[in-house]
């Protein structure tokens, strides 16, 4: 299987880049290793997922990809620049939607365009297509607080794409969200990924939500923050929810969650 | 049906007005009741039978303090937001002017009025500057609160758009603070008005708090009621003129979605 990964790598030019990867945090209580040797590589177009039990390190890995962290050891190369700051023109989505109460959800979406003191106005029709596509055309006057969970994590969405970023960060986005909401907004993503092929690398602790969206799983385990396993998920495109019921599937969430299992449970 | 939305829509109104009239109306047949005089407790008929025999001086002392308290409430809003940005900007500027705010704060500012008609006169100025210094502490340490409650996610997501520090506090932290400014300007009024009267009191020959002193030395009992009345309304429509902009201006906030 890693062979295989390798291979495929080549074939496209890698997007994101992680050698040997470690974070150490600093804390009272001595020093907290969240994450320890990690290599990976993500080329360019492909939905890959991190996913592992809370405390594994996955945001902090993100995070260090966004740039709003620095490796402690390692590095970190995004469309082969090494990472040194906050990364400019990628897409994050965090895990809880962090609008801007006081703005409307068209002036929400637009804040990309502000912050970057770029045209206003140049952005405006793109923010409203970004908000047809997500179905909220009506809802982009309304303040974000009338707006339901499933709704909001949609205007944050819409904005981390409105500059229409090559890459595209989610930390948990779906996570706070109830089942069928959730369920919604994976083939929601599905479709804009498909659309769109942008380099996405989504956080989550579900396992069937980073098989159902994901090209490739990295499977991370806690304590300390590593990677233990590799997948590519070879399940044919557009996957219906209903895929989750099928054998295929079930062998890729079995294999991931054996890994979970033996590092978080039986090592106790 | 329109005139019953209209009774439905004013019930908080009538509410407070048919305990301020009950009030008055046992005050009146209290005084009345058990005969006591004028000088030490005036009916309410009494004070509003003085307050109509010098209705156009006293509107003019009234306007006086009004504008003392409001210049200083202005003022003290313009130097606190402003203190409030530079000690959340910087740490020496935290470390020096924010303790020896506190440390002036704890000054009873009553004790400073003397020292203001020294410095600035028996004119206007002493009492602006009673309303301002004594209304800007409200201000600062709210604001500085409110500068400091941003959630770390969308401190995040600024800089994940390469924001840089001006637009983190003119685009985040300073919405971040209106809430709490708004709730240290409901105190900060209260107290500028408290802080234009007492500046009248030291030296002056206009305003509410010179038609209180003047009153006293002549023993007209009813005519310091007539200020203190005067004083209660415009204190009341201030506090509910900073509460009606505050749900103009912050019409999402969590204190207003439910209305």
């Amino acid at each position: 299987m890693q062979r295989e990964v390798h291979v495929l790598t080549r074939k496209s030019p890698t997007c994101i880049e992680a050698r040997g990867v470690t974070k150490t945090y600093h804390s009272s209580r001595g020093d907290v290793l969240a994450l320890q040797n990690v290599d990976f590589e993500i080329p360019e177009g492909q939905f890959v997922s991190v996913v592992g039990p809370s405390g594994c390190g996955k945001s902090t890995l993100l995070r260090c990809i966004a740039g709003l962290d620095l490796p402690t050891d390692g590095t970190l190369e995004v469309n082969g620049r090494q990472v040194s700051g906050p990364v400019i023109g990628l897409g994050v989505v965090f895990q809880r939607d962090v609008l801007l109460d006081w703005r409307k959800v068209i002036d929400n979406v637009l804040l990309p365009a502000e912050f970057r003191r770029l045209n206003r106005r140049e952005y405006e029709p793109r923010a409203h297509a970004l908000l047809e596509k997500m179905g909220l055309t009506e809802f982009a006057g309304r303040y974000p607080w009338e707006l339901s969970g499933g709704m909001r994590q949609r205007v944050a969405i819409c904005r981390a794409l409105l500059d229409d970023p090559d890459i595209l960060l989610m930390d948990e986005p779906f996570g706070a969200l109830d089942a069928l909401t959730r369920d919604e907004l994976n083939v929601e993503l599905q479709r804009i990924w498909s659309e769109t092929r942008k380099t996405v690398v989504f956080i989550t602790h579900s396992i069937a939500e980073a098989v159902f969206l994901s090209d490739r799983v990295i499977v991370m385990a806690a304590k300390p923050g590593r990677v233990v396993d590799v997948l590519d998920i070879d399940l044919p495109r557009p996957r219906p929810l209903s895929m989750r019921e099928t054998r295929e599937f079930g062998t890729y969430t079995g294999r991931i969650r054996e890994h979970l299992q033996v590092t978080s449970v039986w090592k106790k | 049906m329109e005139s019953d939305g209209w009774w439905r829509n004013t019930a908080g109104a009538r509410t407070i007005v048919s305990v301020l009239v009950a009030a008055v109306l046992v005050w009146e047949i209290a005084v009345r009741l058990f005969g006591i005089r004028s000088i030490l407790l005036p009916a309410p008929s009494v004070i509003i039978l003085e307050m109509i025999k010098i209705a156009p001086w006293l509107g003019e002392q009234t306007v006086y303090t009004v504008l003392e308290t409001l210049a200083g409430f202005a003022l003290a809003v313009v130097f606190g937001v402003v203190l409030a940005v530079l000690i959340v900007s910087s740490k020496l500027v935290e470390k020096t002017i924010y303790t020896l705010l506190v440390t002036f704060n704890s000054v009873p500012k009553v004790a400073l009025a003397p020292l203001f008609i020294v410095w600035m006169g028996t004119g206007i100025e002493p009492k602006i500057a009673m309303a301002l210094f004594i209304g800007i502490f409200a201000i600062v340490v709210d604001t500085v609160h409110g500068l400091r409650s941003v959630e770390p996610d969308m401190i995040d997501l600024a800089r994940s758009l390469g924001g840089n520090r001006f637009q983190m506090l003119s685009k985040i932290r300073l919405y971040c603070a209106l809430p709490s400014l708004f709730a240290g300007m409901k105190v900060a009024i209260s107290l500028a008005l408290v802080g234009a009267i007492i500046g009248e009191f030291v030296a002056s020959s206009n305003g509410l708090g010179y038609v209180i002193l003047t009153a006293e030395g002549d023993f007209n009992t009813p005519r310091i009621f007539a200020a203190l009345v005067i004083l209660g309304i415009v204190g009341t429509i201030m506090f509910y003129a900073i509460d009606l902009t505050e749900r103009a201006c912050l019409p999402w906030h969590v204190s207003r979605r439910r209305e």
